[in-house]
């Protein structure tokens, strides 16, 4: 028998002040899978993917991480997990160097070093210079940056390709693959069309409420 | 990579709260100009009192002790407003929320270092707002140490207001409304122990009930504040 | 596996549920209003016309018959709309925080008359509308602590957040209600006017007494008929939506 997926989710549906967003919504995440939560603005992508990432509640259903309800091994999940949102907690007034510094002990036993995780998302050479003088696509890049510094299975990205340039497109889809071939799994929405083995896709429009 | 049959994970909270503290000094000396804003407030408010009241010097000295908790008091409130709004809006309140350390710990190490850059300062510059509205000999020692202790609460309490109001546009007025009726025991203690002492009686035991308010703010305020804050990720 | 005991009784769940717990005080409501009604009604009666005059303040004290019992239900009712924020916390009961909600602004009313009635009682009494005294001072704190739940509650647009959020505050007020009033009272002897004496009330004749306890049990039986009347709108508010309530704006239509 083969090991348990890395993610499931049963019969998730969400509510916002009493109002259904979405409802019936299933989906088994396996190791090496990339998969794509695709639909229109407003239709609870970004929803979905907070309740993926624990920072909401889902008002109905069960998620499973390795085959435990997530319910009592929420910690182990987190340590297991990184989420990047529209917002990716970068400070302007920090340093990229600076802002690695506190965002990586959030995540322990990531033995990874920072200046190489910086000169992979081509920000080598402004380590050092305060992130409020940084264009858009670049503190993005900082962000980015902690998936080089990640030991965690499961990254979680909210629109990882905004203001990035192609050729940082590029980079990140060669390393989204390679942690997928690595043995990890990635959610991700987008609006572009990355170019993408093993991606899944997921339609918000099947689970909508009218 | 983690898989949930192996050992539970090597979590270095310690190391976590030496960053998010490490990180929120050097945040609070880039800003250094909204660190002096409460201090300012304190001062240019004790210029209010002679102006409104008198500036007679026996009269300024029986309010001086109230008066400068008061202000104290609203200094603090003023500034607790910041403690969690610009982490809420970039984005690192959530990824906070989201690591697998305690919450309440993270919070713990912010709640410190908005003291340290909020109430320590008006505690050091209280003494000159003595001077300034003729705050009796006696009152000076007890006026540092009642205040040492009192905004040290006051910041405890504040970050609970903090939390709960974080992510409702235009908290901040609503922040002083729901944290105020909480203040009341600090101050009365407080200004007490400054009182007791010009009066010529010991304020050791207003002190020591302050302490004991620290003490006790300090038990629940990370646990609510932390709480709190997953309810503001929700809403 | 043998499936296990329920740890609570059926009629629990269903007063758990907001539909249960609506039809099953459907059938509570009219008792509560007779009873609230009928005591008030005698409560006031007795204790106005002929309970006897207080040898001092005259017909004045009469107030109290208002006074006193809103002023005990300001304070449980605090109570009860943290104990109601505590357990939606807790076991995640939707009806509970819509008890909470329900609670606050009756609580605050309370807490409000009480005020007002003191005052009123005041200047005949002391001669002014308003002193400093402790048991003042603390209504007075405790008005601000409704408001602030209050006030919070109505801040949010999402209403799920709203009442997690009041229910935080509402606890840590209670954890510090205690705290308040004891540093009130420590305050209150520090800075004792000695113009004022508090007219104690512990030797209370009987014939002025039991009025006052027909006016408590009466505000008891108006405070919990309020409290669920408020909880069934804010039931039927929220589950405007659903099939049940639906059917029965229907059934009430045709």
């Amino acid at each position: 028998m083969s090991a348990p997926p890395i993610l499931e989710c049963r019969d998730i549906a969400f509510e916002r002040d009493y109002t259904p967003i979405f409802s019936g919504l299933s989906f088994t995440l396996w190791r090496g899978q990339i998969l794509q939560v695709k639909g229109a603005n407003g239709s609870g992508k970004t929803t979905l993917l907070r309740i993926l990432a624990t920072s909401l509640t889902a008002s109905q259903g069960s998620m499973f991480w390795h085959g435990n309800d997530l319910e009592g091994h929420r910690q182990e999940y987190r340590f297991d997990m990184l989420y990047l949102g529209h917002q990716p907690g970068v400070k302007a007034a920090l340093t990229p160097r600076e802002n690695l510094a506190w965002l990586r002990p959030l995540h322990p036993k990531a033995g990874h070093d920072t200046n190489q995780a910086l000169a992979a998302v081509g920000l080598a050479g402004m380590e050092d210079v305060p992130c409020h003088t940084l264009s858009a696509g670049q503190l993005r890049r900082v962000a980015l940056a902690r998936l080089y510094l990640s030991d965690a299975s499961l990254w979680i990205l909210d629109e990882p390709f905004t203001a990035i340039d192609r050729d940082g497109v590029g980079k990140l889809e060669i390393l989204l693959q390679d942690h997928a071939q690595r043995g990890g799994a990635v959610v991700i929405t987008t609006h572009q069309h990355p170019q993408l083995d093993n991606l899944c896709e997921l339609d918000m429009v099947r689970y909508g409420v009218s | 990579m983690a898989s949930p049959d192996a050992a539970p994970p090597e979590l270095a909270t310690a190391t976590a709260f030496r960053a998010v503290l490490t990180r929120d000094l050097t945040l609070a000396f880039r800003h250094r100009g909204d660190m002096a804003n409460p201090l300012i407030f304190f001062v240019m408010v004790a210029t209010l009192v002679p102006l409104g009241v008198t500036p007679e010097s026996g009269q300024l000295a029986l309010l001086a002790p109230g008066m400068i908790w008061v202000m104290a008091l609203l200094a603090s409130l003023l500034s607790a407003e910041t403690l969690f709004l610009a982490d809420h809006r970039d984005g690192s309140l959530e990824q906070l929320a989201l690591s697998p350390q305690p919450l309440w710990l993270l919070v713990l190490a912010k709640i410190i270092v908005h003291w340290l850059v909020t109430g320590l300062p008006l505690t050091l510059l209280s003494p000159l707002l003595g001077v300034m509205l003729s705050l009796p000999q006696a009152g000076f020692g007890p006026l540092v140490v009642s205040l040492l202790l009192g905004t040290a609460a006051l910041s405890m309490i504040g970050a609970i207001g903090a939390a709960l109001t974080v992510a409702i546009p235009r908290g901040g007025l609503l922040l002083s409304l729901i944290v105020m009726p909480l203040y009341m025991p600090v101050l009365i203690f407080g200004a007490s122990a400054v009182q007791l002492a010009v009066d010529g009686i010991s304020p050791s035991g207003a002190l020591a009930i302050l302490g004991a308010l620290l003490a006790f703010s300090c038990l629940i305020s990370p646990f609510a504040t932390a709480g709190a804050l997953r309810v503001s990720l929700h809403g | 596996m043998a499936r296990t005991r329920p740890l609570l009784p059926e009629w629990f769940h269903r007063l758990g549920s907001p539909k249960g717990f609506y039809q099953m005080t459907s059938s509570w409501m009219p008792w509560l209003a007779v009873t609230a009604a009928v005591l008030l009604l005698v409560g006031t009666v007795w204790g106005l016309g002929f309970a006897p005059q207080d040898a001092k303040q005259g017909n004045s004290f009469r107030i109290i018959y208002i006074h006193v019992p809103a002023a005990f239900l300001a304070l449980a009712g605090y109570y009860v709309m943290a104990a109601a924020g505590a357990i939606g916390l807790v076991w995640k009961m939707k009806l509970a925080h819509m008890v909470m909600k329900a609670a606050a602004p009756l609580g605050a009313a309370l807490t409000l008359i009480s005020l007002v009635t003191g005052s009123l009682w005041g200047k005949p009494t002391w001669g002014t509308y308003w002193v400093w005294d402790a048991r003042i001072t603390s209504m007075l704190v405790l008005f601000f602590l409704y408001l602030g739940v209050i006030a919070l509650h109505y801040a949010y647009t999402n209403g799920e957040a709203a009442s997690k959020a009041s229910a935080v505050l509402a606890l840590v007020g209670t954890a510090n209600i205690p705290i308040i009033y004891k540093s009130v009272d420590w305050w209150y002897t520090l800075h004792q006017p000695a113009t004022i004496k508090l007219t104690q009330a512990p030797s209370m004749h009987p014939d002025m007494f039991y009025p006052l306890l027909v006016m408590i049990a009466g505000f008891y039986c108006f405070y919990a008929l309020v409290l669920l009347l408020n909880t069934r709108s804010e039931i039927l508010h929220r589950e405007r939506r659903t099939r049940w309530v639906l059917d029965m704006a229907e059934g009430g239509r045709s």
